[in-house]
């Protein structure tokens, strides 16, 4: 945000990042099927730019590898994310980018399910029903408005 | 005695988008779709393959979400994320575009017209219900706008034979409307799912309605006398759960054959019949047939033809329509 607007959550804490993953010989080996994995998904997120902070979702905590479930075989992503603070008003928005950056980059084939870590948000149960709603989704993205402001989040540039 | 769903036909209806919803005509002859790329397509019959006979592009600005038939056939109703709602009328083979309904806030989620013709109800995610008068000029006017749900209102439907309009919302509620002197009340307020109510309908007597949700299940409401002679008395008298794996989007009962038909997150389209032997306080359905992917991605909808019995089609967010036949092989 600009510097004329009061920031929510002034200092947040810093969290360091992930190295980078380790691959192993038979993630190497072409001829061996690899599942997409708990990391994969996490590295899809991770870089997400913060709507307010110029740091990414990992670095503010918000996103962990421990909330991104994947179940390969049934096609099911399941990812919690962590408002900095219980009343932090971007967290919609924040959600809106992990689930439209998981939308973008996996198969059709997956169920993607994004909702607030429990108990760490005042309105988690109407943010969750707001991002599980596909037609409520589908609308806001055909915002122009709304969808630059989500672009700017998956953009890589911090 | 064994049920099956076979595929007749698939069609890609509206490729590299989403196809949000069909609608059979009233003699069961054209198929309308519509999608996210903002168009609608018309299908038609053609020796034994269905094929695309029009295609109803710029009459909105962005998603079209449902489409609905007049009763006479000669009219369809488009409503739109645009937040107006079209009205196109059939010449011979082509559609024109007639007129162009306003005065929802935002995105128009439903549109349907009352058995009479008469009477046209769209919905929105302004939480309004808005009923419509036509006249023989082809003019439409709005004659009630009802604040009756707390949140976005996702599907309207009329009875089959009475003048009584049901509406589903994202506030997990439904709500039932009749005219009174000249305004249109909200009757009754079902309670009774636990998350958004997607879609409705009624049975072909109309004494029953089926609804379904983002819980996971398909409820069975039936209309009951009520004690004070006023209100609307609509009762829960069945709840299918356990057999859908995510939100279930949309159902559909058979006029011709009393089947249920639900469209589902999971991918799946699910066909559900009703066993006539149990007591009608408390009805008992049983799953008849299944396809467990019936989609690539989530099913969107499903609808019976109204002329031939077990013949459906479904859509989804794969782009796709698919054309069904529900046999019972005894």
């Amino acid at each position: 945000m600009s510097g004329g607007t009061r920031l929510e959550n002034a200092n947040p804490v810093i969290f360091q990042r992930s190295g980078e993953r380790l691959l192993t010989a038979s993630e190497e080996d072409e001829d061996v099927h690899d599942p997409i994995d708990d990391r994969e998904i996490f590295d899809m997120i991770r870089s997400i730019n913060d709507p307010e902070h110029p740091l990414s979702l990992e670095e503010l905590n918000v996103v962990e590898q421990v909330r991104v479930k994947v179940n390969d075989a049934e096609s099911t992503v399941g990812v919690e994310f962590t408002p900095t603070i219980p009343h932090c008003s971007m967290a919609t928005l924040i959600g809106l980018s992990i689930k439209v950056k998981l939308l973008r980059s996996l198969p059709n084939r997956f169920k993607i399910d994004v909702h607030i870590t429990p108990g760490t948000h005042a309105s988690e149960e109407a943010v969750n029903k707001q991002l599980a709603d596909k037609e409520r989704v589908a609308a806001a993205l055909e915002n122009s408005s709304l969808l630059e402001v989500v672009n700017q989040c998956l953009s890589r540039s911090i | 005695m064994k049920e099956a769903l076979s595929l007749v036909q698939r069609l890609s209806a509206h490729p590299d988008s989403r196809c949000w919803f069909v609608s059979w005509n009233p003699n069961g002859t054209l198929l309308a779709s519509c999608g996210g790329d903002k168009a609608i397509r018309i299908w038609g019959r053609e020796g034994d393959s269905w094929i695309c006979k029009s295609v109803l592009q710029d009459g909105h600005q962005r998603t079209v979400r449902k489409v609905a038939w007049s009763p006479c056939g000669n009219y369809l109703a488009s409503a739109s994320f645009d937040a107006t709602t079209c009205i196109w009328k059939k010449k011979n083979d082509d559609f024109e575009s007639l007129t162009v309904l306003e005065g929802h806030e935002n995105e128009v989620k439903c549109v349907t017209w009352a058995p009479s013709g008469n009477l046209l109800a769209t919905c929105s995610r302004d939480k309004s219900v808005w009923v419509w008068e036509v006249d023989e000029e082809d003019e439409y006017e709005c004659v009630t706008v009802v604040n009756s749900h707390t949140q976005d209102v996702k599907h309207v439907v009329w009875h089959p034979n009475q003048e009584l309009l049901a509406s589903a919302s994202y506030d997990n509620n439904i709500c039932i409307y009749k005219e009174e002197d000249d305004d249109w009340e909200c009757r009754a307020t079902l309670q009774g799912h636990t998350s958004t109510v997607w879609s409705l309908c009624f049975d072909a007597t109309g004494k029953r309605m089926a609804s379904c949700s983002d819980d996971r299940t398909v409820k069975i409401w039936k209309e009951y006398p009520s004690e004070s002679g006023q209100d609307l008395s609509w009762k829960c008298v069945c709840t299918l759960s356990g057999y859908h794996g995510r939100t279930v989007y949309d159902i559909d009962w058979c006029r011709l054959t009393g089947a249920l038909v639900t469209a589902c997150g999971d991918d799946a389209v699910r066909v559900f019949k009703e066993d006539e032997t149990a007591n009608p306080d408390e009805p008992v359905f049983s799953l008849a047939a299944q396809v467990t992917k019936a989609h690539n991605q989530d099913v969107n909808c499903v609808t019976w033809n109204p002329k031939e019995a077990g013949l459906l089609a479904s859509c989804s967010d794969d782009g796709e329509i698919a054309i069904w036949r529900f046999q019972e092989e005894d």
